[in-house]
């Protein structure tokens, strides 16, 4: 019937996984990540993110005794690091869920080789996140009167204000990836379940973590439902969560906060830096561990256009703020903008247009796009790039107040740097330890695409058909 | 294929006389499509006890089985409204009755303001409905099942993909299950034995 029946081409297609993989192969290869001994690169690692973990509880037990005062924080800039840092890590997070989430409901199925990683991200991320508020309000025992908690005395939360809902907002979109994350686990921890000697502490780990999972079909049936409404919650609630953090700065009237781009803006950057941590980490993974057929060239390919997209959207928003600054006619919210770019924070904000704007630029470049080199560097780059934004976005509207008698310039102190070092030792070592004790790659859903998984892939099952089955369709029928 | 079922069958026989209750069939395929037609056949000749067990969501099979459609989107239904009603009854309350705020000359009971948190606690409550009542529809978690004591079984999550026959069914009858099960040329058909001796 000629090419006009040809099947329609979607991004992704072709073969998911390398051909020659079958259902015990891809069982075999994720499992044996965590069955076998570690190599000896991962102790090192590890070693070497615990002891910033280390460091990391040194630095806060020293806010903790000091007080706020110990960071770099002054007047004007009564916002450092510390808020910096906060949404730098969520924004860091929100690739997890968009891969897991947002392209699982557009029927990206190539989403499947990087969602567990990713989720993993996401979780970890947001842990490092919530630290910041936390210990940033300088009393932190007495951090739960930000919850609707009754206490002595009987005040509550003020609900008009965008911190408290902050405090909803992340809390939420934390427990729900937890959640998700856990959900996709389930059948995967059942399959290391069954691979482990019986009566091992193996098998009665992940026998309690696969809650006696079965495969049954009428499981499945729930379970997917499930995952399907998961996913269509937390497609709103990504997008929710970043643009709940950018009312913090968009509801306040400080010049170059006070905008209304910010929630899509916020948005933008967070994927944007996301997926280039998703990037970097499965890089490292995909050498150590030798998933290379599972995790393909077109995957990060993939992940590189998405980084193109919202590169380039952050750097839109960049020069749509300069336009608004200049046409909205106000001269404190220009004089914002022009010293962004010349006054004395004028180092951080072009690292923030190199990292950020002209760096994934050269993804364009298909042979760009394919060299491991090159993007494991991009993606090294843009999140240096991201966190300058968030930087560049607090410490440059808040160091030049409306009187120039009180203007001012922000340092970090040893204590900033190490409590931010810090946690990326708290976010490596939860990483490692995943890597080492969790399937890291979604068993049963690459299962799910692989061409063998279709139940008319065989040759004679089709004819035999009885009932309200329907036959199946050949292609170009 | 044949020479195996017939062994696997023989000794689920045999085991029979021990005075074991037998708690299931348990027949195993190859393939998604040879179990899938397995649970058509079951379905067609009226069992009604019957599952799947596969190592990844199988789709046409809930057809195939003549399941009906998940009821976990009520569930989580409920669970939303109830989180947006919660939020706004807990923001009113505590905002404009318990202890009113004033902030910006806003009012006490200010809409606009209450949205994102309604938002969340919707968002919130729905995903505790999907998760916690996706455990509840499938009765888990559930550590003990007839189905784990046959070793064989633990092939499921990995490549091979099985139909059980719960011997509660009103249909099923020792060999007249066995034989149907045969005729959908498995790789394998087991008698499963629940751990505790008939009285």
């Amino acid at each position: 019937m000629g090419s006009a029946n040809l099947p329609i081409k979607e991004i992704g297609e072709g073969p998911l996984v390398r051909p020659g993989e079958t259902f015990h192969t891809v069982t075999e290869q994720v499992s044996r990540v965590t069955e076998t001994a570690a190599p000896k690169g991962w102790w090192v690692l590890f070693l070497v993110a615990l002891s910033w973990t280390g460091i990391f509880g040194v630095a806060v037990s020293w806010l903790l005794w000091q007080g706020v005062g110990a960071w770099g924080n002054n007047s004007p800039v009564y916002w450092g690091w510390d808020i910096t840092n906060f949404v730098w890590w969520i924004g860091i997070g929100h690739a997890g869920t968009l891969i897991s989430a947002v392209l699982f409901l557009f029927r990206q199925k190539w989403r499947t080789s990087i969602n567990r990683f990713s989720e993993a991200m996401t979780i970890f991320a947001v842990i490092c996140a919530l630290i910041f508020p936390g210990i940033h309000v300088g009393r932190i025992w007495i951090a739960y009167f930000m919850l609707p908690l009754p206490n002595q005395m009987s005040i509550w939360p003020n609900f008009k204000s965008p911190l408290i809902w902050d405090v909803f907002a992340v809390s939420t979109y934390f427990t729900v990836s937890l959640l998700f994350w856990f959900v996709g686990l389930v059948p995967d921890f059942a399959t290391l379940r069954d691979r482990a000697k019986n009566f091992s502490a193996r098998q009665k780990v992940y026998g309690a973590l696969a809650l006696g999972w079965h495969g049954s079909n009428r499981h499945w049936q729930n379970y997917e439902r499930a995952y399907l409404i998961l996913a269509a919650l937390s497609t709103p609630l990504v997008l929710s969560v970043h643009s709940v953090v950018s009312f913090d700065f968009a509801t306040s009237l400080v010049p170059g906060w006070h905008t209304t781009i910010f929630p899509p803006y916020f948005v933008a950057g967070a994927v944007f830096s996301g997926f280039a941590m998703v990037m970097t980490l499965i890089l490292v993974a995909r050498v150590a561990y030798g998933v290379r057929s599972i995790v393909t060239m077109k995957h990060l390919e993939l992940m590189n256009k998405i980084m193109l997209v919202t590169g380039s959207l952050v750097g839109y928003a960049y020069g749509m703020e300069f336009f608004i600054a200049w046409y909205s006619g106000s001269k404190y919210e220009l004089f914002v903008f022009i010293n962004r770019a010349t006054g004395p924070y004028a180092w951080a904000y072009w690292t923030m247009i190199a990292c950020n704007v002209i760096s994934p630029q050269l993804f364009w470049s298909k042979k760009l796009r394919t060299s491991i080199p090159l993007m494991f560097v991009i993606s090294i780059v843009i999140n240096v790039g991201m966190w300058f934004e968030r930087f560049v976005i607090i410490a440059t509207s808040l160091h030049r107040d409306f009187l120039p008698s009180s203007w001012g310039y922000f340092r970090p102190t040893v204590v900033d740097i190490c409590t931010y070092a810090g946690t990326l030792g708290v976010f490596f070592t939860f990483f490692l330890l995943f890597i080492r004790w969790v399937p890291m790659i979604a068993i049963a859903e690459i299962k799910g695409v692989l061409p063998e998984a279709d139940p008319h892939a065989g040759h004679d099952h089709d004819t035999h058909h009885e009932g309200a089955a329907e036959p199946a369709l050949a292609p170009g029928e | 294929m044949a020479n195996a079922a017939k062994e696997a069958l023989k000794r689920a026989s045999d085991s029979d006389i021990d005075g074991k209750k037998p708690a299931l069939y348990l027949a195993e395929y190859e393939t998604p499509g040879a179990c899938m037609h397995a649970a058509e056949k079951l379905r067609d000749a009226g069992y009604t006890a019957f599952d799947t067990h596969t190592p990844f969501p199988v789709h046409g099979m809930d057809r195939a089985m003549g399941l009906p459609d998940s009821k976990l989107g009520w569930i989580v239904f409920v669970c939303g409204l109830t989180g947006t009603t919660a939020a706004f009854v807990m923001i009113w309350w505590m905002n404009a009755v318990d202890y009113p705020i004033i902030i910006g000359g806003k009012p006490p009971l200010s809409i606009p303001s209450m949205i994102p948190i309604m938002f969340e606690l919707t968002v919130l409550l729905s995903a505790f409905g999907a998760v916690f009542g996706m455990f509840g529809l499938n009765k888990l978690p559930r550590h003990h099942h007839p189905l784990f004591e046959s070793e064989n079984f633990k092939k499921f999550s990995d490549d091979r993909f099985f139909v059980s026959v719960e011997a509660h069914d009103p249909k099923f009858r020792l060999d007249k299950t066995k034989e149907l099960l045969l005729g959908t040329h498995p790789a394998s058909v087991e008698l499963v034995h629940d751990e505790e001796v008939a009285t």
